[in-house]
């Protein structure tokens, strides 16, 4: 039982790598990895909300869409799922910690349309995962999520002062980077 | 009808979602290992773009600002619904294969960058315009990236376009290069980020000349 979780977590973060290798959840990992503070604090918001967004649509789906057999309304009703959990973790930072709320205020807007997160509920749901299941999963994607987000903007800081011919600089440069990066993460295949 | 040129332009060119703005890089890069479904997500996206962006300026008036974004993405979930029963009544095969990237054409931030900076100031008429440039400007480097990676990869072009023309397609199928190994790096992940990379210097590079 136990054995099965720490195999998700191990597939999510190195194996199937959500950025590097599904290609979920690429617009924050371009948008905020210029600066590792920030990656980190995106890092952090992400994780918390996916896992949340995950257990909750886990529940969305068992309890209410397929008892009313509203299947096909699934890709409306995990939106608005996430929509719902966003807003409500930015109620509740904003109300315990004022200084968490300065921190990640900025990104958990933008974690609603982090690819990544609609994506872990949908695979949840073609995986037919079950409630822990999906809160591994989805804290697993997560993790992986930020593992990568904080490597790339450490290599992002140290391209800042190379010297990059002029039509690769910027994106080009950085979308190759992240191309090496994903060679690397092919080597973990053989993990699980 | 300047204004309009301008639209045409931006979306094409100077401000390319895809090239220039990078979004929507999640389908960009992961169903472009070949033209076929390239095309496919292609199409589907240009829809919801226009879609959306019709339907946010026609009640841009009556939506009230605090409520706007999760309006947006409401409007943009219905109409990939509507994409998703189509194509899994109509191209069934081709739905299997994109996978999860239909129904994340929801959380393409292009389309909700659209609708939140071009569509809800806009007339419908120039929104339509615009949500059509932009889509057709994301499409044509969707099947760039994805001609590219089909032909280094697998040494083919249109490749199994049977599944978006049925028996017709079987036709359009061209081997490039006969008895080629394949090069399995372009169908990997690095490759879609390496092709990105390159395209993108490459639009830098003809921005150059053009200044120069």
């Amino acid at each position: 039982m136990l054995n099965e979780y720490v195999l998700i977590l191990v597939s999510t973060i190195l194996v199937n790598n959500f950025v590097l290798v599904k290609f979920l959840g690429l617009c924050p990992f371009m948008g905020v990895s210029k600066k590792i503070d920030t990656a980190i604090g995106m890092g952090f918001a992400t994780t918390f909300v996916l896992t949340l967004a995950s257990l909750s649509s886990y529940l969305i789906n068992a309890y209410i869409l397929i008892p009313f057999e509203l299947e096909y309304l699934r890709t409306i009703g995990f939106i608005v799922t996430i929509a719902g959990v966003v807003g409500f973790t930015e109620l509740v930072v904003n109300k315990t910690s004022p200084v968490l709320h300065q921190s990640l205020g900025v990104f958990l807007p933008l974690i609603t349309t982090n690819c990544a997160v609609l994506g872990v509920a949908l695979l949840n749901v073609g995986q037919d995962n079950g409630f822990l299941a999906s809160g591994v999963y989805g804290f697993g994607a997560a993790i992986g999520f930020s593992f990568v987000l904080v490597l790339f903007s450490a290599i992002r800081e140290r391209i800042d002062s190379a010297n990059v011919p002029t039509v690769f600089q910027g994106t080009p440069i950085a979308l190759i980077t992240a191309g090496l990066m994903s060679m690397a993460f092919m080597g973990f295949i053989g993990l699980a | 009808m300047e204004d309009y040129i301008k639209i045409v332009k931006n979306g094409l060119w100077t401000n390319n979602q895809a090239l220039v703005a990078l979004l929507g890089l999640c389908p960009l890069l992961a169903v472009t290992n070949n033209i076929v479904n390239a095309i496919g997500l292609g199409v589907a996206t240009t829809f919801v773009l226009v879609a959306s962006n019709v339907s946010v300026s026609i009640f841009r008036n009556q939506i009230s600002k605090e409520v706007r974004i999760p309006i947006f993405v409401l409007l943009i979930a219905s109409f990939v619904t509507i994409v998703e029963l189509v194509m899994q009544s109509y191209f069934y095969d081709l739905y299997l294969i994109l996978g999860i990237f239909v129904p994340l054409i929801v959380t393409n931030c292009a389309i909700l960058g659209r609708a939140e900076a071009f569509a809800s100031k806009n007339t419908w008429g120039k929104s339509a315009l615009d949500g059509l440039m932009m889509g057709i400007g994301f499409s044509v480097v969707l099947i760039i990236l994805g001609a590219v990676r089909e032909l280094i990869g697998s040494g083919t072009l249109f490749d199994q376009s049977a599944l978006l023309l049925g028996s017709l397609g079987d036709t359009l199928s061209i081997t490039v290069f006969d008895d080629y190994q394949g090069t399995l790096l372009a169908i990997l992940p690095p490759g879609a980020f390496i092709g990105l990379g390159l395209i993108v210097a490459v639009k830098n590079w003809f921005d150059q000349i053009k200044t120069i």
